[in-house]
């Protein structure tokens, strides 16, 4: 920011003398012919986001019956309705935030192992897997007749089957398994971009692996962590076969997602499904918007310590 | 804090050994630093000396070998718990941190009064010229700004040994040379060992109290800087201290030591052998300013060119057996004059070799 101000003023000291070229005053707001590159990509995101996105909010005003505000009021005033916009939050702001944090000591420790990319690849098959065959496993492992519940009554640890599935805990276990591998994956790129020279120099300044972790690893990383709790976040959030599989879809776990699934192909209400969607995007962006605000309070920039 | 205690009388490096997978970077390093010496490491890029600097740091395990704060061990012990000083090549400065915070981050975690912290900040601050500079973030300084922080935060803790790589690397002529009388200034105020990676010899010979000659993992040579300068051991570590007549010789006369004859360049040479010579194959190296031109000169030489260096003139030209010669000369020579050149035999230096 203070680079670009910087050049403007330069600049326009210069145009007192003659008229800058239109080409330089465009270079000095970073603007060049490479930036036309990105014109597809607007025009992608236009279409396929932008469209539905102005397309549902719209459509959310023009309900079968009432005035235009008629559906959100309907929204608000049926427990029912908003109580899932809490079920949702209690299941995806845990989850996120258990996966960021784990992700955090896990790679750490992963950044020194010689055979990162095996364990990568490892990593990277349940996001490729995807969410339903992750429920399904779970539902076999941890189903009352599953391995888990047979070995522990086995071994006399419990008398009766831990209910594990088609509950809070189920849907919880899920959103973890199958978020972790992302979000970790996340972190440890952020980790390894912090120059490993700069842990160094605080040890041999005195600092413990501890007081390195606090005064060096973390404030650089606390952007790309609140970059990842968004992205995982908003994973979380939409989440909609683990709820159905492994919760109670109509009781501890009915999310928001869910609501609108029902609005939309139970009711054949559309103009209600697209007013819970856009609750949705509200909701989301609040929580996404109070993450990035937070990290504003914390340094910003480049996590190297070398030259230039 | 650190184990590594402030006073000590000597520290040895025995023996060091590293290696990286099959590439050997230290091999068999030995040395013996005393209280309040400044040796300087010197050596051609790759030759291992920041590998040396961080196993002494404790930034990088050993493969063999052990070191010695007179009598602890210290090679195993983590960096923090060392306590020595460092100055990286790559600065290392915190991004995050402003320049203050930076040069305060080892009293901060040395858990100092914030008072003495702010006083000895200030303090170094002023030692690196950079008083002005102590709310910027490293980002927002020049490479040779950069450099300086990270000099001010390695000596402001004061180690009993203070390690730097190349640090005056980024500087321009003049400001290099007022941090090298400052850096030795320091040296000298805190009375701590001081070990400076360097590959400039100058460097080397204006700072050091002893000059360590590195090659490929090896210690050539260590020596004050007038044993370097005037009796380099090996041909190889003449070369690098500015012997830049390198030349395959004959020996002519005076098979043992002290001054003999040899042929060099298609004339007769007097020189001072240094090394032992198995046959009559040797080498002889002679610095440009050390060859001059004279009327009774025993080499002839066909100038090639002559540069211009203030008061003399930095020529190069060819023997009459094709050998290149580099000489210096008082009055300007031309481009295919014809002149003759001479040695004082005690500058002249017969090392055994063949090429
Ligand atoms: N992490 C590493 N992995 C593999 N090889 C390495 C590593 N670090 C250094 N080396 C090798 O060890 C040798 C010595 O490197 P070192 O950095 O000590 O050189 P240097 O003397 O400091 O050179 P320069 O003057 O260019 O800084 C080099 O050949 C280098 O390629
Ligand atoms: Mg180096």
């Amino acid at each position: 920011m203070t680079h670009t101000s910087d050049r403007l003023a330069r600049a326009t000291q210069e145009s007192t003398h003659e008229r800058t070229p239109w080409r330089v005053r465009l270079a000095l707001h970073d603007i060049d012919g490479i930036t036309l590159l990105v014109v597809p990509a607007v025009l992608f995101v236009l279409g396929l986001f932008v469209y539905p996105f102005l397309y549902g909010l719209v459509l959310s005003f023009k309900p079968r019956a009432g005035d235009f505000l008629a559906n959100y009021r309907k929204f608000f005033s049926d427990p029912f309705l908003y109580d899932t916009i809490y079920a949702t939050l209690r299941l995806a702001l845990p989850a996120t935030i258990i996966n960021v944090l784990v992700s955090i000591p896990v790679a750490l420790r992963v950044r020194k192992l010689h055979r990162r990319r095996l364990l990568t690849t490892i990593l990277v098959i349940p996001i490729t897997l995807g969410t339903v065959l992750i429920a399904e496993g779970l539902l076999n492992y941890l189903g009352p007749q599953g391995w888990l519940n047979r070995t522990l009554m086995l071994l006399g640890v419990i008398s009766a089957p831990l209910r594990l599935v088609h509950n809070y805990t189920g849907v919880m276990i899920s959103l973890i398994l199958s978020g972790f591998p992302f979000t970790f994956l996340l972190t440890l790129s952020y980790i390894t971009g912090i120059d490993a020279s700069l842990e160094q120099a605080a040890a041999t300044l005195g600092a413990t692996a501890r007081a390195r972790f606090r005064h060096i690893v973390l404030p650089l990383l606390v952007q790309g962590l609140a970059v990842n709790f968004c992205l995982s976040f908003v994973q979380t959030f939409s989440v909609f076969p683990s709820a159905v599989l492994l919760g109670a879809p109509a009781g501890d776990t009915r999310v928001i997602s869910i609501a609108a699934y029902q609005a939309a192909y139970e009711q054949y209400d559309a103009s209600m499904a697209a007013t819970i969607a856009m609750i949705m995007g509200f909701v989301q962006l609040t929580v996404v918007v109070l993450a990035l605000a937070g990290r504003n309070l914390f340094y910003r920039g480049a996590a190297g310590g070398g030259k230039g | 804090m650190s184990i590594a205690g402030r006073d000590f009388r000597e520290l040895r490096l025995e023996d060091l050994n590293r290696s990286f997978g099959m590439l050997n970077a230290l091999k068999g390093v030995s040395l013996s630093v005393k209280r309040g010496e400044f040796i300087a490491l010197l050596g051609p890029s790759g030759c291992g000396k920041s590998t040396a600097l961080n196993c002494l740091a404790g930034l990088l395990t050993l493969s063999g070998g052990s070191i010695w704060l007179d009598q602890t061990r210290i090679d195993r012990l983590k960096p923090e718990e060392r306590g020595f000083g460092m100055v990286f090549q790559n600065y290392a400065l915190f991004p995050h941190m402003t320049v203050r915070r930076n040069i305060g981050f080892g009293l901060t975690m040395q858990r100092r009064p914030k008072e003495e912290i702010a006083r000895k900040v200030e303090e170094a601050l002023a030692i690196v010229r950079l008083g002005q500079q102590g709310d910027k973030l490293p980002g927002q300084l020049s490479g040779g700004q950069q450099q300086r922080v990270a000099i001010a935060r390695a000596i402001v803790i004061e180690p009993p040994l203070v390690l730097m790589d190349e640090p005056l690397s980024n500087l321009d002529a003049k400001l290099r040379l007022e941090m090298r009388s400052e850096i030795r200034r320091i040296h000298d105020l805190i009375g701590s060992a001081t070990i400076y990676v360097t590959h400039d010899q100058e460097e080397a010979l204006s700072l050091a109290d002893r000059i360590v000659v590195m090659r490929d993992g090896t210690v050539r040579q260590v020596g004050t800087p007038a044993e370097l300068y005037g009796r380099p051991a090996h041909a190889d570590v003449a070369e690098f201290m500015g012997y830049r007549n390198v030349l395959p010789a004959r020996v002519l006369d005076g098979g043992g030591s002290g001054c003999i004859q040899v042929s060099v360049g298609g004339a007769a040479l007097k020189g001072m052998a240094i090394e032992q010579r198995p046959a009559d194959q040797a080498i002889v190296a002679v610095r440009p300013d050390d060859l001059r031109p004279a009327s009774d000169g025993p080499v002839a030489a066909i100038v090639e060119s002559a540069q211009y260096h203030g008061r003399e003139f930095y020529c190069s030209g060819r023997a009459s057996d094709g050998t290149e010669l580099y000489f210096c000369s008082p009055q300007p020579v031309r481009k295919g004059e014809r002149v003759l050149l001479a040695a004082d035999p005690t500058r002249v230096l017969i090392y055994a070799g063949t090429s």
